[in-house]
C-alpha cells in the first residue's frame, strides 16, 4: 500500500516501513501513523519504536498474531492515506550550549573546513529549530535534521573513546549532542549542561520523536547557573510552539 | 540482607527489562537467559520476572545476613552453601550468616542467583534491571561489588522446599549451538550465496561478546547492496551484518536503532542458549518459519507451567514449617520440620 511495507523483525517483531531515506514527509507519515497504532492497539501491543523511516512494533505472538495485528496496521494505513498532512504545531525545545573552545574542541576546525568565522558557524547552528526524527544509540540521543550544509564536516577519522555528557557536535550534515558520556566520532562545538534523560523525575526525558530542539548560545557563566539548576532539580526547558506541516510540507 | 562478599566477575540486578522506552533511546536490558532466571524465580513461588542476580563466568560470594529462600539455575557456577556443594537449577534454605559462593562456570557463561520475595533494588523506568552503560538501574547502575548490601523481599511469602528441576527442564551447555532464525528486516540486501553462507557455516564467537551483542567470526556473507542503511530499530536477537560481513547478534543491552543491515534476527528461545555460549564456542543458524518460532515459544512456555506445576504441588497449605540446617560429620543439609495436623 503506497510504497509501505511491513516486514518481519523476529517472530515479536513487524516493521512498518515507510521508505529507505531520511525525509520530514515520511518522518511525519512514521510518527503520525505510529501515534495513531498505540491508540488504535493499547496493552494489546508491547511497545512501538519510531525511526527516521519506519516503525518497530513488539508484540507477543501468543496474545496477538502477526496477520492480526498487519491488518490493523493496514487499516490505519488506509485511514491516513487520504488525510492531508495538515497545519499542525509542535514543540521546539530551546537547548543551551557554550560554544567555548574549552567544551567546543573542534569548533575551530569545523570554521575553517566551511571558510567561515566561528562566529558564523555559531550563527548558523543556532539560526533554526531541528527536528527529533528519531531517538536512539543511547539514551535520549536525538538524530536531528534540517542543520545547514554551510557548517557541514565529515566525522573524526578516529573516533574519541570518550566524550563527555552534553557534548555537541556535527557529523556530516547531521548535528546532535551527546546525553551520557560515550565514544564518538562527530566533531563538538560546544557543549549543553542540560539532560535529556534525568532517571527518576516525574517527566524522564526532555524531548521526544518529532519534537523539534534549538540551540541557544549562551556564556560560560550562564552555563554554570543552568548546570546548577539542573543539578538541584529546577531547571524549566524553555519550550516554544511552531507551526509545521500544511504549504511547509 | 544479603551482604557482597566477593562480587563476581560481572553480577548485576536483572529482571525482565525495561520495557516501554525504547523510543526514547532506552534499551530493554534486563536477564540475558530469560529462561534460567524465569525458572529460578518459579522454583521459590516468585513472580517469574522478578529481579534476581546475574553472575558472568565467575560468580562471587555472599552472605546472608537473614534466613532466606534462594534459587540456582543458568550456568553450573559450583555454587557451595558454607563450603559444601549445592545442586544448580535448584532451590534451598539459607540460615542466617550462610555463606553463597560460586565459582568459574565449568558450563554455561551466565547464572541467575534469585531469592524469594526478590532482590529489592529501585524501580527505574518501571524496570529493576542495570543498564550499566547508561549507568541506571539495579544498585547504582553498576555491576556489583564487594561491600555491597542488596536487601529482599520478606521470605515468608509463600512455602518452599528444596527441589532441583527434573532433567527435561533443565538445557545441556556445551557443543554447538543451533540458533534458529527468522528472515528480516533487511533479508534483501543481501545476496542468495550471502543467506547461503549464513545458514551454511559455523561461527565461532569472538572475544567481543558481552551484554550488548556478540560479534561472530566465520566465512563472509556477502551483500548484494550496501551494508548501511538508514537507521531503524534494532530487535532482540537482530543479525547485523556491517560491511566487512561478520555478523553480530544484538543482545539484552543492544542499542535501540542501528545503521547496519540486519539479515534476520534469532528467535527469543534461542537467545537463551546463546546467552550461555562463551567466547570460542560455536554456532550454527538454522532457517525457521515464523510457525515454528511461535510453536517454540509456546513450548517455552509450556516448560514455565510445567515447572510452576512441580512447585504448586508442594505448596498446599499445612501446619507450622521450620526449616533447618544440620551438619553431620561435616557434612550439611537442608531439612524442613513440619507440624503434622
Amino acid at each position: 500500500m503506497d510504497g509501505v511495507r511491513l516486514l518481519a523483525a523476529g517472530e515479536q517483531g513487524l516493521v512498518v516501513e515507510f521508505g529507505d531515506t531520511i525525509s520530514a514527509e515520511i518522518n511525519f507519515r512514521v510518527h503520525q501513523t505510529a501515534r495513531k497504532l498505540t491508540e488504535l492497539m493499547g496493552d494489546r501491543i508491547i511497545e512501538v519504536v519510531p525511526t527516521y523511516r519506519s516503525f518497530l512494533v513488539y508484540f507477543n505472538p501468543l496474545l496477538i498474531s502477526r496477520q492480526e495485528l498487519s491488518t490493523n496496521v493496514e487499516k490505519i494505513l488506509a485511514e491516513v492515506k487520504n488525510a492531508q498532512r495538515g497545519k499542525s504545531v509542535a514543540k521546539v525545545v530551546k537547548i543551551p550550549v557554550c560554544y567555548d573552545a574549552e567544551f567546543g574542541p573542534d569548533l575551530a576546525f569545523v570554521a575553517e573546513h566551511n571558510g567561515l568565522s566561528v562566529q558564523e558557524v555559531i550563527d548558523i547552528h543556532t539560526s533554526t529549530p531541528y527536528l527529533v526524527y528519531m531517538i536512539g544509540f543511547t539514551p535520549g540521543f536525538p538524530y536531528l535534521g534540517g542543520m545547514s550544509e554551510r557548517i557541514a564536516t565529515p566525522r573524526l577519522e578516529k573516533p574519541r573513546t570518550k566524550i563527555p555528557a552534553g557534548s555537541v557536535g556535527i557529523a556530516g550534515s547531521q548535528t546532535g549532542f551527546y546525553p551520557i558520556e560515550s565514544p564518538g566520532g562527530w566533531r563538538l562545538i560546544g557543549r549543553t549542561p542540560v539532560k535529556a534523560f534525568m532517571p527518576g523525575q516525574a517527566k524522564p526525558f526532555l524531548f521526544e520523536a518529532g519534537d523539534y530542539l534549538q540551540f541557544q548560545s549562551v556564556t560560560r557563566d550562564e552555563y554554570a547557573a543552568i548546570e546548577q539548576a539542573v543539578a538541584e532539580g529546577r531547571y524549566v526547558p524553555e519550550v516554544a510552539d511552531l507551526a509545521v506541516g500544511g504549504d511547509e510540507a | 540482607m544479603i551482604e557482597v562478599v566477593q562480587s563476581g566477575l560481572f553480577t548485576t540486578v536483572q529482571d525482565k527489562g525495561r520495557w516501554g522506552y525504547q523510543a526514547y533511546g532506552m534499551p530493554v536490558a534486563g536477564a540475558m537467559d530469560r529462561y534460567a532466571h524465569r525458572a529460578a524465580n518459579i522454583l521459590l513461588g516468585n513472580d517469574p520476572d522478578e529481579a534476581a542476580l546475574e553472575m558472568t563466568l565467575m560468580g562471587g560470594t555472599y552472605r546472608f545476613r537473614d534466613a532466606a529462600w534462594v534459587a540456582v539455575c543458568g550456568a553450573d557456577m559450583q555454587g557451595t552453601l558454607d563450603g559444601a556443594p549445592i545442586q544448580n537449577w535448584s532451590s534451598l534454605f539459607v540460615p542466617a550468616g550462610g555463606e553463597l559462593s560460586f565459582q568459574y562456570a565449568a558450563a554455561g557463561c551466565r547464572a541467575y542467583l534469585a531469592v524469594q520475595g526478590g532482590f529489592d533494588v529501585p524501580l527505574v523506568l518501571g524496570s529493576r534491571s542495570t543498564y550499566t552503560r547508561g549507568g541506571i538501574g539495579g544498585v547504582e547502575g553498576r555491576a556489583l561489588k564487594s561491600g555491597d548490601v542488596l536487601k529482599h523481599g520478606p521470605a515468608g511469602a509463600g512455602r518452599v522446599s528444596a527441589r532441583t528441576l527434573p532433567a527435561d527442564l533443565v538445557p545441556l551447555y556445551g557443543g554447538e549451538v543451533v540458533l534458529r532464525v527468522l528472515l528480516g528486516p533487511q533479508d534483501d540486501f543481501f545476496t542468495q550465496a550471502g543467506l547461503d553462507t549464513l545458514f551454511g557455516g559455523r561461527y565461532v564467537i569472538s572475544d567481543e561478546a558481552d551484554r550488548m551483542g556478540y560479534r561472530l567470526e566465520g566465512a563472509k556473507i556477502e551483500h548484494g547492496k550496501k551494508p548501511d542503511i538508514v537507521s531503524d530499530a534494532l530487535c532482540q536477537g537482530a543479525i547485523q551484518v556491517p560491511g566487512h560481513g561478520m555478523p553480530i547478534v544484538m543482545m539484552a543491552d543492544r542499542q535501540t536503532t542501528g545503521g547496519y543491515a540486519k539479515i534476520g534476527a534469532v528467535i527469543g528461545p534461542d537467545l537463551s542458549l546463546l546467552a550461555q555460549a562463551k567466547p570460542g564456542d560455536a554456532v550454527r543458524f538454522a532457517l525457521c518459519t515464523e510457525a515454528e518460532a511461535v510453536a517454540a515459544l509456546r513450548e517455552e512456555q509450556a516448560r514455565y507451567a510445567k515447572m510452576a506445576k512441580l512447585v504448586a504441588a508442594e505448596r498446599q497449605p499445612v501446619g507450622n514449617t521450620r526449616a533447618y540446617r544440620l551438619t553431620i560429620n561435616g557434612a550439611a543439609y537442608n531439612v524442613t520440620v513440619e507440624e503434622m495436623e
